[in-house]
């Protein structure tokens, strides 16, 4: 269970804003540092669930996964400060980007931060797969075909790769299936 | 740009969001062939340099729909791609978990959240990997800098609360200076 709660829409507005505009290149990893280790709004699997859903809906998973949190506490209101969060001000910066752009891309050094960048978010979005592992061995069809599962999640899409669907569809469907038998009604 | 062209252009993009599972990035192809091939609103150039850009700046990488309808008509472009994308996705997520909230305790809900958990968490980590082979298997060979980075970005995420912004900004001063 969530230990801390958000206090009213605008500090929903808030923190989603924080988090999006600390998102370089990937807003997952910084969505789990301020939501499960700093707010406390959602613990470690509170947020694999949560983001499982937004994850096989249609949408960007982390935009999905705002309505979903700003939904949870103040419905609607709460859906409509999150996603505002999360989008006004990222898209008034990315907007202010693009006129600048012309100047920017070109110099070498822009490029070169750049890709600096880029390097450090792939390895945190790798970092944040990591992360959520522990969940997997408190999941109710057992440690192992939990893991499992998630290793042929990642051997599907980076070995074989099968088309995100079918993944979706495969994977998805076996571990509700699995997890059905294992939970107690 | 005629309001019949910006309402058309909203249209196009509404009629993408319901299949953007995985990321609107996934329906990109799509949009390149309707913005750039069939009616050659945007050049090539223009559709990259929008993705690129809006993968660059914080914010979720969707803004990219928006820099593209902002290249197209300025604001209310941006405003039309941006309601378009969002809005059809973000109506059914609500309902869908308006829905989970007040079934929740459902054996079928509850499994459901548990079950996908090894999916997305698979699909996660799967992502970072496809982000980070282009670095291990550059033009140039492996870079050792770009190595490094990624294994201490790892290590201090893992170990450490230090906030991912700091890491990525560090990230980009240890870039500038071309050592990635």
């Amino acid at each position: 269970m969530s230990r801390a709660a958000p206090g009213s829409v605008l500090e929903i507005f808030r923190v989603f804003n924080r988090l999006a505009l600390q998102g370089f290149g990937g807003v997952l990893p910084v969505a789990r540092h301020v939501l499960v280790d700093e707010e406390g709004w959602l613990d470690a699997d509170d947020f694999v669930e949560m983001l499982a859903i937004a994850q096989v809906m249609p949408g960007p998973n982390v935009v999905n996964l705002a309505l979903m949190v700003g939904h949870r506490h103040f419905g609607l209101r709460g859906a409509l400060g999150a996603l505002g969060g999360m989008m006004l001000m990222p898209a008034l910066l990315v907007i202010g980007l693009a006129v600048l752009y012309g100047r920017l891309a070109s110099h070498p050094i822009a490029v070169n931060a750049v890709r600096g960048m880029a390097a450090v978010s792939a390895g945190l979005i790798t970092s944040t797969g990591l992360k959520m592992v522990p969940t997997l061995f408190r999941s109710p069809m057992g440690r192992s075909l939990a893991l499992g599962l998630a290793v042929a999640t990642a051997l599907g899409m980076l070995w074989l790769h099968l088309p995100l669907l079918v993944v979706v569809l495969v994977i998805g469907g076996l571990g509700w299936a699995l997890a059905w038998r294992g939970t107690s009604t | 740009m005629s309001w019949g062209a910006l309402l058309a252009l909203f249209g196009y993009f509404a009629s993408l969001s319901l299949v953007t599972i995985g990321g609107a990035i996934a329906t990109a192809p799509g949009m390149h062939r309707f913005l750039v091939d069939q009616n050659a609103w945007l050049t090539d150039t223009q559709f990259t340099a929008s993705i690129a850009l809006a993968q660059a700046a914080p914010g979720p990488n969707v803004l990219f729909v928006t820099v593209l309808g902002w290249n197209l008509a300025g604001p209310l472009g941006a405003l039309a791609t941006t309601a378009g994308i969002m809005g059809p996705s973000s109506v059914l997520v609500l309902l869908a978990s308006r829905w989970v909230q007040e079934h929740r305790e459902r054996r079928g809900v509850k499994s459901f959240k548990t079950g996908l958990a090894p999916l997305t968490v698979g699909l996660t980590f799967a992502t970072g990997c496809i982000l980070v082979l282009p670095f291990l298997r550059g033009a140039e060979g492996i870079t050792l800098g770009a190595v490094i980075v990624i294994a201490a970005t790892i290590l201090l995420n893992q170990q450490t609360r230090i906030s991912p912004a700091w890491l990525v900004l560090a990230g980009g001063v240890i870039g500038a200076l071309g050592l990635v």
